[in-house]
Order: structure tokens, then C-alpha cells, then sequence
């Protein structure tokens, strides 16, 4: 299968590689996945005083559409509130990247660590968290 | 050096150009039918089969009358398996094979319990190898067939064919085995090995494509199938349809030069997988899979722990190599060969199989070294299991949600 040059530079030059200090009450933490199933993906933000994403970070165990699905998440994620963040939608994700079919659970997966790590955020600061109603494509 | 740099030679090899330079005059030159018994165009053909059918006879240790044609491995599996099914039911209807074979031999497997068969899939043990005592346990009076394979695709075991024979001949069954990927590259011998049927294919051991042999033994016992393909009963009435000419002559050719270039192939193909393999597991939590005594000269399977094996090709794109995890399929299954010796689930998506051949050089081996070592390395800094691993964190202890 041919990936396009989107994942190419994505998995390539990984934008935001790295761990957050996961103890602190700034740092949403969300990881999803299964080793079993062949991709983890960790995702984590770090939320100034005016709830913006200020820095995220990614590691993800996975194919390449799966580390660039959670690579370009990081990207969008810096500088965005967190209520923008929460609209951020997996079909955004499969559009950048052009994921074929076969690769839409990989921008699922993205999607669901990023609402990981902000309801991480929540609980930590005393919110409850956001259940998602989404019915995955 | 040319890249991407070769190395899935278990999928299929590249033609050796002395293959293609025998095949090359049956194609317009001498185009006959080597069916036709009245003209020299059909007597050309004929000659040109009889040829080929001794070069592979020769390599296995046959007979020329016990080979017969077929279009690969696949087709010769389904006629050993189907045919020896039709053929001897009034005996009975068991059939005993493993959970490793190739899907050839499964699914005609599972097609012929459609049709009233008992299979028993045993499972090998965790280095790939068949347990003799649970052969034994279940061999039976009904069963007509025992088909394990010679050696294996995936991780390159070689099964203890002599002993399965014995067993299955104790019994009084017959003994058939799938030996793609052996033939060719070890010595195989199907009197010394007891087999009554063998299916070979020619692009496995640098013939083309789309030809191959089924081996039927014709003496001690004479061994019948029932033809799976009707017509004009060539090939004793075992396989109908005109013989693909230029495509026999490949094979014939492909078997003489692996019978008179195997021993020395073998040995430098082994010590270049050594040094592939013995440099790669300087890597940690890196794990040779399936067992490194018994098995083909040219394969390698290994597993890279916390790295997922996808992920890990498109970072090793300068080698063609084949990897144990399926995550381009819709059901994200890993290899059913890996699982089946006993690896979990992650551990078989992090598997990568190197497949050596005859043009393999060290200058390749060399380089696919340095690319993989570098990209276990680039995947792990990337890995959240990695670290966690590093951390001490014990993964299994961690509540995932499986997707």
C-alpha cells in the first residue's frame, strides 16, 4: 500500500515527540489502544490558566498511519482551547493525511486520545468528564 | 548497490537468468503441444517435458512417471489433499495436519469437512515444531492423510518429516508433505523420507511463476488421487489441461541447478542469516522465533518488542522484507503462524520475517543490519510501550481498551 506524502513526513519528522510530566495538574494524559491490537497511542497536553493547549506531546506504538494520525493531532492541538480541541474530528484527520480505509481506525484512535487526555485534564481539575456520543464512521 | 535491497525470498525469488535462457525457445520457436503424438512441433514439446520431469524427479529422488505437473504449489496441495480425500473415503475419512501450514493446505482443509472429512489441526510446540507424541494420540484406524509440511514459510522450521512418516505409515495412512519452501534448499529425499506426496513450486527456488509438482508415489504403495480438474487426462489422468510448456521447462531447469548449487548455497546462505541474525539480536528484547536448530538456511523471524511491525517496514523501506502483523487487513490479526507457537498478540505484530536467497551478497546483509538496527532504534524513541518498559511498568498490568 502506498502512503501518502502527508504520513510519509509526518512519520519521518514526528512533530511533538516526548512525555509531560504526567503528575502535574496542568497535564491531560490519554492513552488508547491495545498492544494486542497492534497500535497504543499516548497523548498528552498541557493546559495554561486560560484552558488553551499550550504544548502536547505523542508517542505512538503503531503503523506509520497510526504515529502521523497522532503526530498531526499534536500539531493541531498547540494553541487551540480546549473546546476546540474536543471538535476536533477523527473524518478532519483521514482528510489531511488521506487515509485509505483500511487506516480510518488510526484517525479513530488519534480522535479518542485526544478526548482521553482532556477528560484526564477535567477529572484532575475537578470537571466531569465529556462523554462522547460519537458513532465512529 | 541497488535498493530497496531484497530480502523475501520466501515469497517468492527472482528467475535465475540460466532458468529464463532454457524456457526462452518454448515460447515461439518450439511452441507445441506436447500433446500432439503426430508432428514434430508436439514430438519438440514432449521431449522438452520428459526432460524437465527427470530434472525434477532427480532433485527429490523420484521417479519421472511420479511427477506430475501442476500450476504451483498451491493447485498440487489442493490435489494431494482433495484427491487422496475422493480417492481412498471408503477407508476413511480422517485427516490430521497442523495449525502452521500454509493456507493451501488449511483451507482445502476446511473445504473437505464441508464434505464429510474429519481434520485434527495439531498445534506445534512453542518452537514450531510438531509434538510426535499428539500425532500418535491421533492417528486412528479412519485416518487416510497426514499433511505437515516440510518446511516453514514464516519462521523456516523443518519438521521431523521421517518420524511423521513412520506414524502415519504405522497406522496406515499415507504421508503427504507441502515442501515449497524446502525443496531446493535442503536435501530432500522421498524414498529416505518415507513421503507419498510432495508439493513443490518453481518460483520458489528461481523458476517462474505458475508452475509446479505434485509428487504421487507410485510404488510401496502406489498412491492414486482423484483428478481435481477434468479434461483430456493428461498427466496419468491426474491433471487435465495442456501443459505449460516454457513454464516446465523453468522448473526442470530451476531443479537442476538447486540440486547442483544447494550444498553451497545453503552454507554461505546460513552464515550470512547468522550475522544478520546474531547482529539484530544485539538489539534488546529482540527474540528469534521458532527453532534455530531445525529450520530452512536462508530465514529469519524475529520479533522486536514494543515496536509494531508495520510501523517498523515503512521505516526499513530501503529492504523488502515481510512482516508478521496484518494491520492493513480490516481484522488487525496478526500472523496465525506466530500465534500459533504461543506469542502474544503484540509480540507477533512485532515480528519481521527476512527471507535470503541465492543473489543475496553480505554487502546486503550488511546494510539491511544498519537499517533495521536504526529503525528499531527510531520506533522505540517513539514507542509508549518502550518507555513504559524502561520505566519498569509491567504492561500486562495495564487495563487497555481493545478497539
Amino acid at each position: 500500500m502506498a502512503y501518502s506524502d502527508k504520513v510519509i513526513d509526518h512519520y519521518s519528522n514526528p512533530r511533538n515527540v516526548g512525555t509531560l510530566d504526567k503528575s502535574s495538574s496542568k497535564v491531560g494524559t490519554g492513552l488508547v489502544g491495545a498492544p494486542e491490537c497492534g497500535d497504543v497511542m499516548r497523548l498528552q497536553i498541557e493546559v495554561d490558566e486560560n484552558n488553551v493547549i499550550k504544548d502536547a506531546k505523542f508517542k505512538t506504538f503503531g503503523c506509520g498511519s497510526a504515529i502521523a494520525s497522532s503526530s498531526l493531532a499534536t500539531e493541531w492541538l498547540k494553541g487551540k482551547s480546549i473546546d476546540d480541541a474536543m471538535k476536533i474530528d477523527n473524518m478532519d484527520i483521514v482528510e489531511e493525511l488521506a487515509l485509505p480505509p483500511v487506516k480510518i481506525h488510526c484517525s479513530v484512535l488519534a480522535e479518542d486520545a485526544i478526548k482521553a487526555a482532556i477528560n484526564d485534564y477535567r477529572v484532575k481539575n475537578g470537571f466531569a468528564p465529556i462523554v462522547s456520543e460519537k458513532v465512529h464512521h | 548497490m541497488d535498493l530497496p535491497i531484497y530480502l523475501d525470498n520466501n515469497a517468492t525469488t527472482p528467475m535465475d537468468p540460466r532458468v529464463l535462457e532454457a524456457m526462452l525457445p518454448y515460447f515461439v520457436q518450439k511452441f507445441g503441444n506436447s500433446a500432439s503424438r503426430n508432428h514434430a512441433f508436439g514430438w519438440v514439446a514432449e521431449e522438452a517435458v520428459d526432460y524437465a520431469r527427470e530434472q525434477v524427479a532427480q532433485l527429490i529422488g523420484a521417479n519421472e512417471k511420479e511427477i506430475i505437473f501442476t500450476s504451483g504449489a498451491t493447485e498440487s496441495d489442493n490435489l494431494a489433499l482433495k484427491g487422496v480425500f475422493e480417492m481412498y473415503q471408503e477407508k476413511g475419512n480422517h485427516i490430521i495436519t497442523m495449525t502452521t501450514e500454509h493456507k493451501a493446505v488449511l483451507d482445502a482443509c476446511k473445504h473437505l469437512e464441508k464434505l464429510g472429512a474429519r481434520v485434527t489441526y495439531l498445534s506445534p510446540q512453542p518452537d514450531g515444531l510438531i509434538n510426535l507424541e499428539e500425532l500418535v494420540a491421533a492417528m486412528s484406524q479412519e485416518t487416510i492423510l497426514v499433511s505437515i509440511m516440510y518446511g516453514n514459510n514464516e519462521i523456516g522450521v523443518i519438521q521431523p518429516v521421517k518420524e511423521i512418516a513412520k506414524i502415519a505409515h504405522q497406522f496406515g495412512a499415507l504421508f503427504m508433505t507441502d515442501a515449497t519452501q524446502a525443496v531446493g534448499k535442503i536435501p530432500v529425499d522421498v524414498i529416505a523420507d518415507g513421503i507419498d506426496l510432495l508439493a513443490l513450486s518453481a518460483h520458489k527456488m528461481y523458476g517462474p511463476k505458475g508452475v509446479g509438482a505434485l509428487y504421487v508415489r507410485r510404488k510401496n504403495p502406489r498412491v492414486k488421487v482423484t483428478a481435481q480438474m477434468d479434461g483430456g487426462g493428461h498427466e496419468r489422468g491426474m491433471r487435465s489441461g495442456t501443459l505449460n510448456v516454457p513454464g516446465i521447462v523453468g522448473l526442470g531447469k530451476a531443479c537442476e541447478l538447486a540440486r547442483l548449487e544447494m550444498q553451497q548455497d545453503a552454507e554461505r546462505l546460513s552464515k550470512l542469516r547468522d550475522k544478520l541474525e546474531n547482529s539484530l539480536l544485539e538489539l534488546e528484547e529482540s527474540y528469534v522465533n521458532g527453532n534455530r536448530e531445525h529450520r530452512l538456511p536462508h530465514t529469519a523471524n524475529i520479533s522486536f518488542k514494543y515496536v509494531e511491525g508495520e510501523g517498523l517496514m515503512m521505516a526499513m523501506k530501503d529492504l523488502a522484507v515481510s512482516s508478521g502483523s496484518a494491520c492493513t487487513s480490516a481484522s488487525l490479526e496478526p500472523s496465525y503462524v506466530l500465534k500459533s507457537l504461543g506469542l502474544s498478540d503484540d509480540l507477533a505484530h512485532s515480528s519481521i520475517r527476512f527471507g535470503l536467497g541465492r543473489f543475496t551478497t553480505e554487502a546486503e546483509v550488511d546494510r539491511a543490519i544498519e537499517v533495521t538496527k536504526n529503525a528499531v532504534t527510531h520506533l522505540r524513541e517513539l514507542s509508549p510501550l518502550w518507555e513504559m518498559f524502561k520505566e519498569g511498568i509491567d504492561l500486562d498490568s495495564i487495563e487497555w481498551a481493545e478497539h
